[in-house]
C-alpha cells in the first residue's frame, strides 16, 4: 500500500499544533497498524475516527442540539411550489413505526406525494464489532440484529462460517437447526399478526398474537435458556442438545398455535373493517420487488414464487414437505394471507421433524471447531489443549469469501463473510431483508392516502434492529 | 497468535482467493455463461453453499465495465437485485471491493459480481439506473467506506449522523480507546 495522496480527506489532516502526547499516540498507532517501525501514513493522512468532543465553536452537532440549525434533510422539489403541500415527520418516536423509523411524508391534502424513509437511529456498528469478535463469539453478536428472528441470523452466520471452513454438521444438528428456525418463523409471524392487527385497529389481536408467541418463546427458553438473543446455533452445530421432554413440548405447541391462528382467521378474515383497510392498499408489483430487493413474504404476496428453502435449500430443509404460499395482488391483505399460510407450512415442517429427527451428535466432531466435552478434558491432554486454543484463540478459518443466505421470516437473510485467515472475520456484511423492505416503502406509499401509511408499513414488517444493525 | 488480529499481519502476502481460477467455460451454469460471454476480462469461480450441493458463481470484473456488466446480467435474466456489499482489503491493492449480488429467479441461480477500486480513487459508477434498489445499498457503502458512486441521486449518509467524520468500516478508522484509571494514577491509552 503506497498511496499517500488522499483527496477527500486533506482537510482532516492532523493539526500540527496538537499536543505532543497525541502525536506520540498517533505514532504508536501507526506502527501498530503497519507492523513495522516505519511510520505508516494512514492516520496522518486521513485522521479518521476522531469523535471527541470539540470546542464549542467548532462542534457542528452543537447547533443542531441547541436548535439553532434545524437539520431537515428533506430536499424540496422545485417543480412543485404549492402551498397545499406540507411535510410531515412520522417518527422516529411514532408507535406504529415498530421502532425508530422516521418517514418524511409530503402531503397534498390527505394524499401522499412523496415519502423518504430515514434510518440509522438504531445503528450500533455491529458489522464493525464483528471484526473484533472471533467466529466462536460471532453468533452472540449477530443474534441481536434481527431480534425477532435471532435463530435465522445465527444460522446464516454459522453456515457462512462453515462454508469457509468446508465442514458439514451432523444430521441431528441440521434437524435441530431447521426445527428452531421454523418455530422462530412461526413466532415472528405471530408477533407480526399481533402488531399488524393493533396498527389497523383490531386491538384484541395484540393480546392474541402475543399469547401464542409466548408458547413458542417458552420452548426457546427451555432449549436455549433465553427468550431472545439465544446464541444457540453456532459454527459446527448447536450449543446443546434438545432438552428432555422436548417432543411433548413441541407436540403441545403445534395445536396451541393452530387453534390461535384459527381464532385470528375467525376474527379478521371476514371482518369488513379489516378488509377495507387492507385490500388494494400498499401494492407493490413483482417487478418492483425485484428492482428493490424485496424478498420473502412480501415478494410472494406479489406473486413471485421464490423461496430459498426450495430454490437453494440449506440444512437439509429440502427433506421436508411443505408448500410455498403465494398471493396475487401484492397488497397488504395478500401479505396477511401469505404469512398466516406460512405459519401452517412451518408447523408442517416441525411435525415432520418430530417424526424423523435422527439420533446422534449435535455438533461437528472436529476438535478445531467444537470444544471437547468437559469430561474429556480431565482424561486427555489433546482435549485440554484444544479447549484452551478454542477459548483463547477461537476457530481458525482459512482465507476466502463466502456468501450464505437463508429464508428468514422477512425475506432473504444473507451473510457476506470475508476471511483473511485467523480467528476473526475480516469483514462481515449483512444482507438484511428489512433494509430492502424499508427502501421499497416509497413505491408502495406514493399517491396513497395518509391513512394507509400505517397499514402499509406494518405489512412490510421491518425490524429496525435489522435495518440499522 | 498474531494472526488472530487482522491488523497486524500487514506484511503478509496478498491473500489469493484459492478458488478464483480464470477459465472461459462456466461449469454448471448456462445462465452465467451467457452473462460473461461478452466480457473477456471477467474472472469467475463456482462456490458451493455449506453442507449443500447448491452453488453460486463469484465473478470479478474491472470497474469500467461495472454498469455494462450489471445491465448485461439483468438482460440475461439476473434481474432480481439482492445486495451490494463493500469490503476494505486495506493491504491488498486495489483496496476497496464492491460486490453486487443478483438472482435469476427463473433459473434459480445466484451471481456475486465484485469489482475493486484503489484507495486514491474510490469511485464506482452507480447502479441506481439499472436497479432502483441499489440506492440504499450504495448510500450504505458510501457512509461506512467512503466509496463514491457518481450519478447516484442522493448520495448522503444513511446509517450514521450527517455530521459524522470519517468512514468507520475502513480498516484504518481509529476505533478509539478509553483511558483506564488505576489507583496509582492514570494510564493514557
Amino acid at each position: 500500500m503506497t498511496d499517500t495522496t488522499l483527496p477527500s480527506h486533506e482537510d482532516e489532516a492532523a493539526d500540527p499544533t496538537e499536543a505532543s502526547g497525541a502525536d506520540e499516540r498517533r505514532r504508536v498507532h501507526d506502527i501498530w497498524v503497519s507492523g513495522t517501525e516505519e511510520r505508516f501514513p494512514f492516520s496522518k493522512a486521513t485522521n479518521e475516527g476522531a469523535q471527541e468532543l470539540l470546542p464549542r465553536d467548532q462542534e457542528p452537532a452543537l447547533a443542531v442540539q441547541e436548535g439553532i440549525v434545524v437539520d431537515d434533510d428533506y430536499e424540496s422539489d422545485p417543480e412543485f411550489v404549492d402551498e397545499e403541500r406540507q411535510i410531515i415527520n412520522m417518527g422516529p418516536q411514532h408507535p406504529s413505526t415498530h421502532g425508530v423509523l422516521r418517514l418524511q411524508l409530503e402531503l397534498e391534502g390527505e394524499t401522499i406525494r412523496r415519502v423518504k424513509p430515514i434510518i440509522g437511529y438504531l445503528h450500533t456498528g455491529m458489522e464493525k464489532t464483528a471484526e473484533t469478535l472471533t467466529y466462536a463469539q460471532g453468533s452472540t453478536n449477530v443474534t441481536r440484529m434481527d431480534y425477532l428472528a435471532p435463530f435465522h441470523n445465527e444460522l446464516a452466520f454459522s453456515l457462512a462460517t462453515e462454508q469457509l471452513l468446508g465442514i458439514d454438521v451432523p444430521p441431528r444438528a441440521d434437524a435441530i437447526r431447521v426445527l428452531m428456525t421454523e418455530l422462530n418463523r412461526v413466532a415472528s409471524h405471530l408477533l407480526w399478526a399481533a402488531t399488524m392487527g393493533m396498527d389497523i385497529g383490531a386491538l384484541s389481536m395484540m393480546i392474541y398474537g402475543w399469547r401464542e408467541r409466548e408458547v413458542c418463546l417458552d420452548f426457546f427458553e427451555k432449549t436455549t435458556g433465553l427468550r431472545m438473543n439465544h446464541n444457540y446455533i453456532r459454527p459446527g452445530g448447536v450449543a446443546a442438545d434438545l432438552p428432555d421432554g422436548w417432543e411433548q413440548d413441541v407436540a403441545d405447541l403445534i395445536p396451541a398455535v393452530r387453534s390461535g391462528v384459527a381464532e385470528y382467521q375467525e376474527l379478521l378474515d371476514e371482518n369488513p373493517i379489516f378488509l377495507d383497510r387492507t385490500m388494494g392498499v400498499g401494492v407493490i408489483t413483482p417487478d418492483e420487488c425485484k428492482q428493490y430487493g424485496v424478498t420473502g413474504p412480501m415478494a410472494r404476496a406479489s406473486g413471485i414464487t421464490w423461496d430459498l428453502r426450495k430454490a437453494m435449500p440449506y440444512s437439509g430443509i429440502d427433506r421436508y414437505e411443505f408448500d410455498v404460499p403465494t398471493g396475487l395482488h401484492g397488497d397488504v391483505h395478500d401479505r396477511y394471507l401469505v404469512r398466516i399460510a406460512e405459519i401452517e407450512q412451518s408447523l408442517r415442517i416441525v411435525e415432520q421433524i418430530l417424526e424423523t429427527i435422527p439420533l446422534g451428535d449435535y455438533r461437528n466432531p472436529d476438535p478445531k471447531v467444537t470444544p471437547p466435552p468437559r469430561k474429556r478434558i480431565d482424561e486427555s491432554m489433546e482435549a485440554l489443549i484444544h479447549h484452551f486454543k478454542l477459548f483463547t484463540e477461537g476457530i481458525v478459518v482459512p482465507a476466502g469469501t463466502a456468501y450464505q443466505s437463508i429464508e428468514g421470516p422477512r425475506g432473504e437473510v444473507g451473510c457476506y463473510l470475508v476471511s483473511k485467515g485467523g480467528a476473526r472475520p475480516w469483514r462481515m456484511h449483512w444482507r438484511a431483508p428489512s433494509f430492502a423492505a424499508v427502501q421499497a416503502l416509497p413505491p408502495m406509499m406514493t399517491d396513497a392516502l395518509v391513512a394507509d401509511v400505517v397499514a402499509t408499513l406494518a405489512s412490510a414488517d421491518p425490524v429496525l434492529g435489522d435495518v440499522d444493525r | 497468535m498474531s494472526d488472530t488480529d487482522p491488523t497486524t499481519d500487514i506484511d503478509a502476502p496478498a491473500v489469493e482467493d484459492p478458488d478464483t481460477t480464470p477459465s472461459r467455460s462456466v461449469p454448471g451454469s448456462e445462465a452465467v455463461a451467457a452473462v460473461v460471454a461478452g466480457f473477456d476480462d471477467a474472472t469467475f469461480s463456482e462456490r458451493s453453499y455449506a453442507s449443500s450441493d447448491v452453488t453460486y458463481h463469484a465473478i470479478s470484473i474491472p470497474v469500467d465495465q461495472w454498469v455494462a456488466f450489471a445491465e448485461a446480467a439483468k438482460g440475461a435474466g439476473f434481474d432480481a437485485f439482492v445486495d451490494i456489499a463493500a469490503v476494505d482489503h486495506f493491504t491488498d491493492a486495489p483496496r476497496f471491493e464492491v460486490a453486487l449480488n443478483l438472482l435469476d429467479l427463473k433459473a434459480g441461480e445466484r451471481i456475486v459480481v465484485s469489482t475493486r477500486v484503489p484507495y486514491d480513487d474510490p469511485t464506482v459508477p452507480t447502479l441506481t439506473g439499472v436497479f432502483a434498489g441499489a440506492n440504499f445499498y450504495e448510500r450504505e457503502a458510501y457512509d461506512l467506506f467512503g466509496i463514491d458512486f457518481p450519478g447516484h441521486p442522493d448520495l448522503t449518509r444513511i446509517l450514521l449522523p450527517d455530521d459524522w467524520q470519517g468512514h468507520p468500516l475502513r480498516k484504518d478508522y481509529d476505533i478509539g480507546a478509553v483511558p483506564v484509571e488505576f489507583k496509582a494514577g492514570s494510564v493514557d491509552l
